[in-house]
């Protein structure tokens, strides 16, 4: 349920993980690469994982594994169905393109050009993969579609796994851990928020939320009862009142208090609004003066169905606050989430959760393998009929 | 983080110079720099391919205009095209018939459906309306909460509606209430929902068959990527939307949603947001989107904001203060707190065209809100007789003023610099007045000397 951060909780060896994690990235690599022409597993829903995944898993600890499966399938499923929810989207187009052709040609090409583009990929990554594959292409490692398709898919997972931040972060050694969320308006972060709580909540995590949106008209009250539906304490300040007072105040009782988690709500706000994100530069600060180590994880929400504009946000917020992790919600709606692959190229911060839904267990952890399965293997099952 | 799309078709055509007449094979090349320019302004594919054809097709065979280097022609052709595509004029809304009539508000979550509910609220009753908010999300924790409260702020009331309602019987009702009290204005806030949520569109629907709605606004946050079009499209046939409120524009978005929005439903875009605060709702002006989703800077807008602040009499008077050489750092202060009045200047200095190639620079001079606060401080710092004569202003006086005004001498020093060299340009402006007027030659510029 609560995959980065439970890691955390079992072994604290933080960077020894973190090599591993390397380590683990480029076997997957190297394994992909001598068996480019394998065709990727073929997927029905009720598939646990796909075979694809086999080599990578086995590096893992075995328990690890264990623990993970039930809860990757229904993750799996869910996605995949969420996904499927639009007819236009992503992969079926991908596999209509596929379906017909028999060779690489530029028509090809140009058509797959448009379809990653329509994914919200941006221009840039865009042409990343299509040079990918064009080179693929001349050195003859390909000349069926479907090895084209594998192509893209590993790009993307590479994309998606590049990353400079710890996959696993670890626990403080006392004092709670940390989590400042951040993000431009309506992205969906109070929301998000009480989702996460209820993760932590669930898993037996003392939670205290602070509601640091004292700008927003009712954003307190939304987290107040956000509070109350998973049942954790909320700390709040009085509406229009100074965020960093509010968020001294309350690190300081989650210090004192002794919670595990600690989240921080803050209103949102455009990331070209200077003085905004000055604010934001001194509630960090202020966090710190209770809790030297923290935040632990400065979290920036992103919405699915933003396009381009998304990498702007992140790249400054990231100059502002050092974004740690990336949560993306909406991704029910839009079936493209192309842009979670534009960001994480171009800034290298890992995505931890996303929502695809509007219920409480419908955030999920991350994981860019399924992530990429579950965007390619929709539609395969009408391939092998 | 984008480059100037003027820039790259002058590249573009650097080739071409020399060429007479735009064709079909030179202008293709030009195509494919719009074709990205647009796409990077999120603005759908589908839509983008259509609007290259039909420039495409209008561009060529036109000739070159003399006063127009090629890659300014075709950016005229592109511009206009976007501009008619966009909607030539601002369309109000439809407040006659029977009173009261009926706004909807409907969107996806997040888009700012509660915030513009209010926006347009407070627009109307300094009309002279009297509008009536009704919270029909009763979904979003605390979604009524925020609704009155910020009724409460543009005084305007509030239906009192409960999160166990239905959707529709709240709508139904305030229509009831809103007759009683005398509303003319009915603005239903409803919850944000996901397009492809049949449940939620058909609680729309239910809600526009129950009451006579005049307007059906979709509002759209302008950072929307490829999506956008799917979204609106379905809003539309379910809804059939009377037109578009595009959100959040204050932001750096170049707003490609606008486009693509206007283009698969055909509907006018009525307002765009531009702030948090309550009065950040502006009507739409389709040219200077146009310029925007160009990436090529927003002149217009900024002109409008000065003539805002500015007012006549003080211009002219400050014309003669600089005629005669009598600009003192008290009027250097007013017009530094004349361009706040303004708004954000980063918000500002993004009108300017041009100005995101410099923001790639390291360190280009542009200001930013603190070093003008500084800048202020620093001025307020002085005694009224420095202020006007700063020639006085020694070591000492500009170590009490750095300490007066929390800087550095040093900073004090850059304020002095930057007005001492504002003089100095304002002399030379002078000067070739008198130059000219006196009819004396003017020097010969130096690589011309013998």
């Amino acid at each position: 349920m609560l995959g980065w951060f439970k890691k955390k909780l079992s072994g604290k060896k933080e960077e020894a993980a973190a090599e591993e994690t390397v380590e683990t990235a480029d076997r997957v690599d190297a394994g992909e690469e001598s068996a480019p022409s394998s065709t990727p597993g073929t997927l029905v829903p009720d598939e646990v994982a796909p075979p694809m995944k086999e080599p990578a898993e086995s590096d893992e600890p075995a328990e690890a594994e264990e623990q993970k499966k039930p809860q990757r399938r229904s993750m799996f499923q869910r996605l995949q169905k969420r996904l499927g929810k639009s007819r236009n989207h992503f992969v079926h187009r991908l596999d209509n393109l596929f379906r017909g052709k028999k060779k690489i040609d530029q028509e090809l090409l140009d058509e797959l050009e448009e379809i990653l583009i329509t994914a919200d990929l941006g221009v840039s990554t865009a042409m990343d993969l299509l040079d990918a594959a064009k080179d693929s292409v001349k050195r003859q490692e390909l000349n069926d579609p479907q090895a084209l398709k594998k192509v893209l898919r590993d790009k993307i997972l590479s994309f998606l796994q590049e990353s400079n931040q710890p996959a696993e972060l670890v626990l403080p050694e006392s004092g709670p851990f940390v989590i400042m969320v951040v993000g431009v308006n309506g992205v969906g972060k109070t929301t998000s928020i009480g989702k996460i709580a209820a993760k932590f909540a669930r898993s037996g995590q003392s939670v205290l939320l602070i509601a640091g949106d004292t700008f927003r008209a009712a954003a307190i009250d939304q987290l107040k009862i956000w509070g109350e539906r998973v049942d954790v304490e909320v700390v709040a300040g009085p509406p229009k009142s100074d965020p960093s007072s509010v968020v001294f105040d309350g690190v300081a009782k989650g210090v004192a208090k002794d919670y595990d988690v600690v989240i921080i709500d803050t209103a949102g706000r455009l990331h070209t609004s200077v003085n905004l994100m000055e604010e934001l530069k001194k509630i960090k600060r202020v966090i710190g003066k209770n809790l030297s180590t923290a935040p632990h994880e400065v979290m920036l929400v992103v919405d699915a169905t933003t396009g381009q504009n998304a990498v702007s946000q992140a790249k400054l917020f990231n100059e502002a606050v050092g974004i740690t992790g990336l949560t993306l919600t909406k991704l029910d709606g839009t079936a493209k989430g192309g842009i979670v692959a534009n960001i994480c190229h171009e800034l290298k911060i890992p995505v931890r959760f996303i929502g695809i839904g509007e219920q409480v267990d419908d955030l999920r952890d991350f994981d860019p393998e399924e992530f990429v399965d579950a965007l390619f293997s929709v539609g395969e099952e009408s391939d092998s009929v | 983080m984008f480059e100037n799309l003027t820039d790259r078709l002058e590249g573009v055509f650097k080739k071409l110079r020399g060429h007479g007449r735009l064709t079909e094979e030179n202008i293709e090349e030009a195509m494919r720099e719009v074709r990205t320019a647009l796409l990077e302004a999120d603005v759908n594919l589908q839509v983008v391919k259509e609007f290259i054809a039909s420039v495409t097709e209008k561009a060529v065979g036109k000739e070159v205009l003399a006063s127009l280097a090629p890659g300014q022609q075709v950016i005229k052709v592109v511009h206009e095209e976007l501009v008619a595509l966009l909607g030539s004029e601002a369309e109000p809304l439809r407040l006659d018939g029977a009173q009261p009539v009926v706004i909807m508000m409907a969107g996806l979550q997040g888009s700012g459906k509660t915030t513009t509910s209010a926006k347009i609220a407070r627009q109307l009753k300094e009309k002279g309306r009297k509008p009536f908010l009704v919270p029909a999300d009763v979904y979003r924790p605390a979604a009524i909460e925020q609704l009155h409260v910020l009724g409460e702020q543009v005084e305007v009331p509030v239906f009192s509606s409960s999160p166990e309602q239905r959707p529709v019987d709240i709508a139904r009702q305030a229509v009831a209430e809103a007759e009683q009290n005398g509303h003319d204005t009915i603005i239903i806030d409803t919850a944000g929902r996901l397009h492809v949520d049949e449940q939620l569109m058909g609680e729309l629907q239910e809600i526009s068959s129950a009451v006579r709605l005049s307007e059906v606004l979709f509002v759209a946050d302008a950072m929307t990527g490829q999506d956008a079009v799917t979204v609106a499209d379905k809003f539309n046939t379910d809804l059939e939307i009377t037109g578009v409120v595009l959100t959040k524009m204050e932001g750096d978005a170049r707003g490609g949603a606008a486009l693509s929005v206007k283009k698969i439903t055909g509907k006018p875009i009525k307002f765009v947001g531009v702030g948090e605060s309550i009065d950040a709702l502006e009507v739409f002006h389709p040219d200077r989107t146009a310029s925007r989703i160009l990436g090529m800077g927003d002149v217009l807008s900024l002109i409008e904001k000065a003539e805002q602040v500015v007012d006549e009499k003080e211009a002219k008077n400050l014309a003669k203060k600089i005629q005669k050489n009598v600009f003192t750092l008290q009027d250097f202060l007013e017009q530094l707190q004349n361009i706040k009045k303004m708004g954000n200047i980063e918000q500002l200095m993004g009108m300017v065209p041009g100005i995101n190639k410099l923001k790639q620079l390291q360190g280009a001079p542009i200001p930013t809100e603190v070093e003008m606060a500084k800048t202020e401080a620093i001025i307020q710092s002085m005694t009224k007789k420095e202020r006007s004569n700063y020639k006085i202003i020694n070591a000492s006086r500009r170590q009490r003023i750095a300490k007066g005004s929390g800087t550095s001498v040093q900073e004090v020093n850059r304020v002095l610099k930057s007005y001492t060299t504002m003089m100095k340009m304002m002399k030379k402006m002078q000067g070739k007045s008198v130059v000219t007027k006196g009819g004396k030659r003017r020097k010969r510029p130096k690589g011309l000397r013998r």
